[in-house]
Order: C-alpha cells, then sequence, then structure tokens
C-alpha cells in the first residue's frame, strides 16, 4: 500500500485515524440469471423474469450460468487478483421472503477470485493502492413491495438470482475521500470490463462500508458496517458521520458495539439496523446440488488475451504517445465513454501526433467544460468526435485560429454541420495572406503613432498593436504572422 | 383370460407386443385392482384418467409398431416425482394442493417411452421414515401379514408406497427414490426388486429434495429383469441436474442371465451384527452359497468405518434437508397459516405444515450447522463419509465385483411398533444400506426367503460406481436360486 497522506479527524483527545474496508456488490452483465435461463433485463413487470428454479419450486436445481463465470474471472483479472481454478459455492441459510431457496447461492470458503489490488488516484497526483481480498459471485435477492396493500406485502423476484459479484477490499481505505475515490475506480474497471454496468441508481452497484478508528498507528478499534450504499456521494458522508459518531463515543468513555447500521441521506445520519447479537447464523455449507467451478488454466488464459484495455494502462498510453499530462490522461480516462471519445477522435485526426495533446485539451476544456454546463453526459454530445477532430484539424493545419475554433465549436453544437464546410460557407479561413495582412497592419501604426513611437521602450505593449489587428480582420488573421510583421514594422 | 395384474413387466411386454391384450385392458385391470386395494393406502392420488388416455395412446403407438420399450406399460409414481398437472405432496401437509407446471426428468422418460401412469404413491413425508409411517396420508399397509396374524404391517419406507402397490400387484412396476435406503429396504419388506442406481445415473431434477447429496430415483419392480427395464428409462445425464453424470446408459436387461462365474464377492464381516437374528444370518449364508454355486468366488472383506456410517448418515442428510425444506415458508405455494409477521407466518406455516419426524430432522440438521458446531458435527460426519466412500474403494481396488449382505436387519414391523419412544429405533433399520448412500454406490434388494413367520427377506448386493449391470446379473442368479414370493391377498 502507498502511503498518501489521508484526512485525520481532530478529536477532543486528538487526531483520529478512519479505517475503512467495502464490500461492493456489483450486479454482473449477463443476459441471464446466475442459475436459470431467466432474463435479467432491468424494469419488467414484477415476476415476469421468474423461472421455475429462481421460485424455488420443489425438486428445481441450480446450473451454473457459464457466462457469469467468465464475467467473474475477467474482473478478477482486472483487479490484477489470484484466480482461483477449484472455488465452491455455499449456501448461505436464512428465511425471507426475497429469498425463495431459504437460502442465497454464495461462496463462502473457496470463492473465485483471491487477493488483487487497484491502484486509486486522488487529487494532485497522489494515489492510494487499495487491496482487494476476494471476489466471489453470489444470487441478488428479489425486492420486498410494502405499498402495494394495506395489510400484506408483496414480493417482486425479477432481480432474485441475478448474478452479483461481491468484491471484498481489504481495511487499506483511510478517509472518506479515498472511499469514494476507489468506489469510482472500481466502478470503471467493472465499466471497462464490461462486467457490470456500475449503474448504482438501478442497484446494480450497492456497497456495505465497514468504519472504525484509532489513534493513528494504534490497535484496530471495533467496527461498524453502513448497508447497502448506492450513491458515491452518500458513501462519503456516512463515513463522515459514522467516524465522528464513533470518535464521540470513544472520548466519551464508551465501547463501539460491532453492528449493522443504515445511512439516512435525509437526516445525515446512520442509525442502527442490527446488533452482532442479533446476527444471523447463515450455517454455511457446501451446496450439494452444484459440483465445485473448476475450470482450466487456457480458459483463464484466454479470457486474458481477450481482455479490453483498462484505464490505467490506456492513461500511461495517452502519456507517453500524446504527452498528456497525467492530470489530463486520468480525467479523460476516468469514464470509459470519455476514453472512448477521445480515442475516436484521435483516430479521425489528420495528425494524431501533432495534434493529440490538443485535442484533449478541447475534449477536457470546451466538450466537458460545456457539457458540464448543460447537465449533460458525453453520450449526449450535440458535437460528435468526428466533428471535434475536423475542428482540431482546422486549428492545427493553420486554417483557422483557436479563437475562431471557439465560435466554430459553438456553431456545431448549436446547429451541427460539417465543420469544414462551414469555415469555408461562412468565411471563417484563416488569413495567411501577408500582403492582406500587412495592409491592416500599416493601418494601425499609421493611426496610433505616439502608441507605435513608446513601443520600443515597452515592448509589452505589442500585445496591444496584435490584439488591434486581430480584431479588425475579425479574428481570422494567422496570429503568428500578425506578430512577426508588428515586429519588424515597428522595429523591435 | 388370466388375471393381467399378476404379469411381470417383461411378461407383459411381450402380451402387449403379441397383441394378445391391449394397454388399456391391462390399464384397467390394475385400476380395478388400485380401487379394490384401498384398504393398503398405496395410492394418495389415483389417476384413471389419465392412465386410460395414455393406455390408448400406448395401444396406438403399439398398432403403428412404434410403441417405446415401455409402451402400454402401466406404473406407479411415488409422490415425490413432480408430475404436470397432477397433485404432487411429497406426503407432506405443507405442500397442500400443489400441482406442478413440470414434470421430472425420470417420469417424462418413462412416458417417452410409452409408460402409463396409474396415479401417485403414498411415502414417509418427504422421504423421511423407513415406515411409510410419517406420510400425512396415513400408513401404508403392507400386503404381507404374519402366518396366522391379521396385524397390519408396515411395508418399509419411505417408498412404502411404491413397494406395497408392486407387491400387491397394483402397478407392474413403480418409481422410488433412496437417500439412506428407502428403495432396499420396503423392497426386502414386500419380496420386490428395488436397485438405488450409482449417484448421478437419474436425473434429480423434479424429484421433491431430501438430502441432495444422498438421493437417487430408482425402481422398485416384481423382478429383477423388471427392474433392469425401468431402470433403463429412469437413467440418463440431464443437463438440468449438474450432479448427474453423463456416461451412457446400457442395455441393463442384457446383463439378465449373464454369467457371473469367475467374479468375486466380497462379504463384509463388519455387517454381521451383534445380536443378529439367525434367520438373517442363514439367509445371508444362502445367498452367498447360491452364488458360489453359480461360479462366484466368495471373499471376506472389510469395511473398517461401517460402525460410523448411520450416526454420519443422520448428519449430513438432516444438515441437506434442513436448507431443502426452508423453501416450504408459505409464501409462493403449498399451505399457509397467517400471522401476524412474516416470521409467525413463518413459524406457524412449517409448524403446522411439517410432521414431527420432519421437524425433527430439520432441527437435527439446523443444529449440526450452526456456528460453532459445524466442525464438531457436519465436517466430522464429511470426513466420515470420505472414509466410507475409501473403505469401499479399496475393497473393490482389491478385484471385488460386488459386495454382498442382507438388505435389512429384520422383516417387516407392525404399524406403530417401532420408533415411537426412541426414533433411533427406526433409523436402526437403515443400518446396511445407508453406507452405499455415502459412498454414492449402486445398490439392488432382492427377495431371497421368509423368516419364521412367513415375512420375506431380502439380500442386498452393492456394486461398482456405475456397474449396475452386475447387480443384474448377480440379482438374476439369486431371484433363479430363492424363487419369486407373492403375498395371499387378505384386501
Amino acid at each position: 500500500m502507498s502511503t498518501a497522506t489521508h484526512k485525520l479527524l481532530k478529536g477532543a483527545t486528538g487526531d483520529w485515524e478512519m479505517v475503512i474496508g467495502m464490500e461492493i456488490h456489483a450486479q454482473v452483465t449477463s443476459n441471464s440469471k446466475l442459475f436459470s435461463g431467466a432474463s435479467t433485463a432491468f424494469g419488467g413487470e414484477p415476476n415476469s423474469h421468474v423461472s421455475l428454479v429462481d421460485a424455488a419450486m420443489p425438486g428445481m436445481l441450480p446450473v451454473i450460468n457459464e457466462e457469469c463465470v467468465r464475467q467473474a474471472v475477467r474482473t478478477g483479472l482486472g483487479l490484477n487478483a489470484k484466480i482461483n481454478l477449484r472455488s465452491v459455492f455455499d449456501r448461505k441459510n436464512y428465511f425471507y421472503p426475497d429469498s425463495p431457496q431459504g437460502y442465497q447461492i454464495s461462496q463462502y470458503k473457496s470463492p473465485v477470485v483471491g487477493e488483487g489490488e487497484v491502484l486509486v488516484e486522488l487529487d494532485g497526483g497522489r494515489s492510494v493502492t487499495v487491496g482487494i481480498e476476494r471476489l466471489h459471485l453470489e444470487q441478488d435477492a428479489g425486492k420486498m413491495l410494502h405499498d402495494q396493500s394495506p395489510t400484506m406485502s408483496y414480493v417482486d423476484l425479477n432481480r432474485s438470482g441475478v448474478a452479483l459479484m461481491e468484491i471484498v477490499s481489504k481495511p487499506d481505505i483511510r478517509d472518506a475521500e479515498q472511499a469514494k475515490a476507489y468506489v469510482t475506480k472500481l466502478r470503471s474497471i467493472l465499466r471497462y470490463l464490461g462486467t457490470c454496468d456500475g449503474d448504482m441508481e438501478k442497484g446494480s452497484l450497492r456497497a456495505d462500508v465497514n468504519v472504525s478508528v484509532r489513534k493513528p498507528g494504534g490497535p484496530l478499534g471495533t467496527r461498524c458496517e453502513i448497508k447497502n450504499m448506492n450513491s458515491i456521494t452518500f458513501i462519503g458522508q456516512a463515513i463522515e458521520y459514522e467516524a465522528r459518531r464513533q470518535i464521540e463515543i470513544l472520548e466519551d468513555g464508551g465501547e463501539i458495539d460491532q453492528e449493522t447500521r443504515l445511512y439516512d441521506p435525509n437526516k445525515g445520519e446512520t442509525r442502527s439496523m442490527r446488533s452482532k447479537e442479533e446476527a444471523h447464523d447463515y450455517r454455511y455449507f457446501p451446496d450439494p446440488d452444484l459440483l465445485p467451478l473448476e475450470f482450466s488454466q487456457s480458459f483463464v488464459d484466454e479470457l486474458k488475451a481477450d481482455l479490453p484495455e483498462l484505464p490505467d494502462q490506456k492513461k500511461t498510453r495517452f502519456v507517453v504517445d500524446f504527452g498528456l499530462s497525467a492530470y489530463d490522461a486520468s480525467v479523460l480516462v476516468a469514464e470509459r465513454e470519455s476514453a472512448v471519445f477521445y480515442e475516436t477522435v484521435l483516430d479521425k485526426l489528420g495528425n494524431r501526433a501533432r495534434d493529440g495533446k490538443m485535442a484533449a485539451n478541447w475534449v477536457i476544456n470546451e466538450l466537458f467544460g460545456r457539457l458540464n454546463k448543460e447537465g449533460r453526459d458525453i453520450t449526449g454530445s450535440p458535437v460528435n468526435a468526428e466533428q471535434l477532430a475536423a475542428i482540431i484539424d482546422l486549428i492545427g493545419e493553420g486554417t483557422i485560429s483557436g479563437k475562431i475554433a471557439k465560435d466554430l465549436f459553438e456553431i456545431v453544437w448549436q446547429e451541427g454541420g460539417d465543420p469544414r464546410a462551414l469555415v469555408e460557407s461562412r468565411g471563417m479561413k484563416q488569413v495567411t495572406d501577408l500582403s492582406a495582412i500587412e495592409k491592416v497592419v500599416d493601418d494601425i501604426i499609421a493611426a496610433n503613432p505616439d502608441k507605435a513611437a513608446q513601443v520600443k521602450d515597452k515592448p509589452q505593449s505589442l500585445g496591444w498593436f496584435v490584439g488591434q489587428v486581430m480584431k479588425a480582420s475579425g479574428g481570422k488573421a494567422n496570429p503568428q504572422s500578425v506578430n512577426d510583421l508588428l515586429k519588424s514594422k515597428l522595429g523591435i | 383370460m388370466t388375471d393381467l395384474t399378476s404379469l411381470t413387466l417383461a411378461e407383459a411386454r411381450k402380451g402387449l407386443a403379441a397383441k394378445t391384450f391391449t394397454s388399456l385392458e391391462l390399464t384397467d385391470a390394475h385400476l380395478n385392482a388400485i380401487e379394490a386395494a384401498r384398504v393398503l393406502n398405496a395410492f394418495v392420488m389415483e389417476t384413471p384418467d389419465q392412465a386410460r388416455a395414455m393406455a390408448r395412446e400406448a395401444d396406438a403407438r403399439i398398432a403403428k409398431g412404434d410403441g417405446g420399450p415401455l409402451a402400454g406399460i402401466p406404473l406407479g409414481i411415488k409422490d415425490l416425482f413432480a408430475t404436470k398437472g397432477v397433485r404432487t405432496t411429497a406426503c407432506s401437509k405443507i405442500l397442500g394442493n400443489f400441482v406442478p407446471t413440470y414434470e421430472s426428468t425420470v417420469t417424462s422418460q418413462l412416458w417417452r417411452d410409452g409408460a402409463v401412469m396409474l396415479g401417485k404413491l403414498n411415502n414417509d413425508e418427504f422421504a423421511m421414515g423407513s415406515s411409510n409411517e410419517t406420510s400425512c396420508f396415513g400408513p401404508v399397509g403392507n400386503p404381507w401379514r404374519r402366518d396366522g396374524s391379521n396385524t397390519t404391517l408396515v411395508p418399509g419406507g419411505s417408498s412404502g408406497g411404491s413397494a406395497s402397490a408392486v407387491a400387491a400387484l397394483l402397478c407392474m412396476g413403480a418409481t422410488a427414490t433412496d437417500t439412506g435406503g428407502s428403495i432396499r429396504q420396503p423392497a426386502a419388506f414386500t419380496a420386490t426388486v428395488g436397485i438405488k442406481p450409482t449417484y448421478g445415473r437419474c436425473s434429480r431434477w423434479g424429484v421433491v429434495a431430501f438430502a441432495s447429496s444422498l438421493d437417487q430415483a430408482g425402481p422398485i419392480a416384481r423382478s429383477v429383469r423388471d427392474s433392469a427395464m425401468l431402470l433403463r428409462s429412469m437413467a440418463g445425464h440431464d443437463p438440468k441436474d449438474t450432479t448427474s453424470v453423463d456416461i451412457a446408459v446400457p442395455d441393463y436387461e442384457a446383463a439378465i442371465g449373464k454369467s457371473v462365474k469367475g467374479m468375486k464377492i466380497g462379504i463384509p464381516k463388519e455387517y454381521r451384527l451383534d445380536g443378529m437374528p439367525a434367520e438373517i444370518e442363514k439367509l445371508w449364508s444362502e445367498g452367498a452359497a447360491w452364488l458360489k454355486a453359480a461360479g462366484a468366488e466368495l471373499v471376506e472383506v472389510s469395511l473398517p468405518h461401517t460402525k460410523y456410517a448411520l450416526p454420519a448418515y443422520y448428519i449430513v442428510a438432516p444438515a441437506e434437508a434442513s436448507s431443502n425444506l426452508a423453501r416450504y415458508d408459505g409464501v409462493r405455494y403449498g399451505l399457509r397459516e397467517q400471522g401476524k409477521n412474516i416470521i409467525e407466518l413463518y413459524e406457524n406455516t412449517r409448524a403446522e405444515g411439517f410432521g414431527a419426524e420432519v421437524r425433527r430432522r430439520v432441527m437435527i440438521g439446523t443444529y449440526v450447522l450452526s456456528a460453532g458446531y459445524y466442525d464438531a458435527y457436519y465436517l466430522r460426519a464429511q470426513k466420515v463419509r470420505t472414509l466410507i466412500k475409501k473403505d469401499f474403494e479399496d475393497c473393490f481396488a482389491k478385484g471385488v465385483n460386488a459386495i454382498l449382505t442382507p438388505a435389512t436387519p429384520s422383516a417387516a414391523f407392525g404399524v406403530g411398533e417401532k420408533g415411537g419412544a426412541d426414533p433411533v429405533e427406526m433409523y436402526l433399520n437403515d443400518i446396511f444400506t445407508v453406507t452405499v448412500n455415502m459412498a454414492g454406490l449402486p445398490g439392488i434388494a432382492v427377495p431371497a426367503g421368509k423368516d419364521a413367520q412367513g415375512l420375506p427377506l431380502g439380500l442386498q448386493l452393492i456394486g461398482r460406481p456405475f456397474d449396475e449391470e452386475t447387480l443384474f446379473s448377480l440379482g438374476e442368479v439369486i431371484e433363479q436360486a430363492a424363487g419369486r414370493f407373492t403375498p395371499a391377498r387378505w384386501w
């Protein structure tokens, strides 16, 4: 683990350090459920995606969906983790109507993926490595509907049996910022891999957060688990609240009860859900309906060979190939769609080596800036990658200036169209014809004899002349030519 | 015309093919027999309309010359098998009037091969029992009685309905399941033939689960040949059951009459129990002598971990059962007893829906899997299981082809005679059979003689994995030597 500085919380007795570990439940992207052929489509009529197996009818048996296994292995590879060629499915026994079998099929002692790690970038170029303890496959539960009848609760089993990956981190996270960055990074990796859509609003990605506090470097404190967080912002808030709650108790001479808590975003606080004494005894044991999950190293190798480029690799490539700053590269690779957009721009560029970095600036500053302002995301951008590439080509080859390019970007944003054609039809071409620029330069100097006289003593006032010429040319004059001409005419 | 119900399946097949009689006639004869034998309580659901429709269809297929291997043969189906559109309860109140929308793989293969369903057969609730007394439909009567006695005896369990119906000539054969002896013990109690094939030989899909790692379907029939014919249709790989094995199903009937000369038959010394009735001892020796006379070689073998099998079985089976039966919660199907909240609904439903033996096993199973006890009970029982399996492997590695043992420690007993005060008294019935389930091996029970009171006794042959054929060959030798036994009709 790298030693990025982290936030300590001030208490009456001095500083406190947070120790945080997370269990992320990521819904596996697959067409059918983990052990049945039922569809995993989101949003169907209640109980419309339920097979006999999902409803736990008598005599029904689970059959492993191999695609879900492949997805878990891909994810393990993406987390630089050990892939276990033999793993075991266990039954986790508990009664609840959203669990029709009366047990969840999960992996307890032998998970499909073992230890790995994730590099998490933080602000200011800092980073921290968070260890992965394990990843295992398990069934999701159904959904209780409590608002359909005044006297009864209903249950929708559409989600029951959908495959989840539970990704358990080591307690390597030290503050809320790191926790949020960890979830963000993990989500990004899953989305790059295509193994989970990462949609937290739909519940495709949920986190249980374990929080404890201690004096820096001291022994570990008792932890509380905050269940079922489905927003990165709330995760941050919940950790801050929970850590302060624990510090307050400890500083008052109390003890932390190991318990499960829920975060209430409206009140901004966590509250107890169940204590350790009320914790279930899940009576895990190997599921006798399923043989151990076994596959060969070549199965893993084939999946590895087909793995897409992941954010860390992509970032490195952007820095090395296009001279991007580490920061810019991180911004571009953070979301898979952004990276794809940028790379499509690169593909369309006339001269990638020359303009790759400029393209990054444009994507980050102009495009993202504008999208953010309008609350849109990249997939809804009015300017597509091909159009943006054309604008950058026009700048790179000197046809338009950067300033004109911004106007052109605005036109394309508002009206659409082929940037190259727009430059022609609207006369936006940069004037590189020296004689035309020379005339304007001469006119400006002639009209401002005082300033022309002063400029030898005050070379910084050259900028004023450049501005005047550019203004007179409607921004179309080539700024470098203007600069050169002014300097020779003014004798500096 | 002779009574069609007295034919063996093999004889009936001949008669059907020769058009001596039709499947409809054969089916009607059995439906009449069922009606006349309701006092036995073997059937919990009779399906005469469906039976006649299936018989007509079979007759049509036979007429066209494309009748399957079991075309027109009327069978009874243990109520543990899901039958599409026909109530399936596992003889538990908790399933209420549950009607599956699906057909178990095993029964669908029987229908594929032309068999006719007469109805559903009684069994111990969720197959938990050795006397068929735990059924919510009440006990089943054994067609056999002690000489000069009117006492109703149990047919054994859990496939008591299957064994009773086959012995009483109510069906030509029946499906059954065996988790610790539930095919072989009732077969022995009723002078029928029952085979539990190798674990993985028959699909468990659509069979109400008791203990998944031990449950296996098999037939109960009137002769060794009949059981071979039935197993051939029931067995086979099923992608819907990942524990079923993808090995081709041999023509088991071809093993009937095959020479057993030179086969090595193991006699395990650990099965010679203290206080074993002399007539069981005698039966066992007789069986060995018959096999020897047929050219087999007898060798004493040792299965040293046998004595741990029953205790270990009564940990593993309830553990799995406690989890398998969790789905009967009153939420989606079957019985529901309302409560003030969901916990009460569970408690009321399960208290009302499960009988005493099932509740006992659910509680034992929950206990042995719980935190702090898992290692001492469940894990240790699994280790014992591995040792038991190894005992058999060592034995087979020495060239032993099959092992001969008694099927049960006694003949059938009276209804209410056993297990009232001490459930272990009942569990001891499975002493010779559970090892086979723990090791996943095939085992066949064949009638071999009678005790002093005129009750049938059976012998068990245990085979190598997926070598059911040897069991049929050897079973046939015993059947030929011992003859077949039919109870005197009293019902």
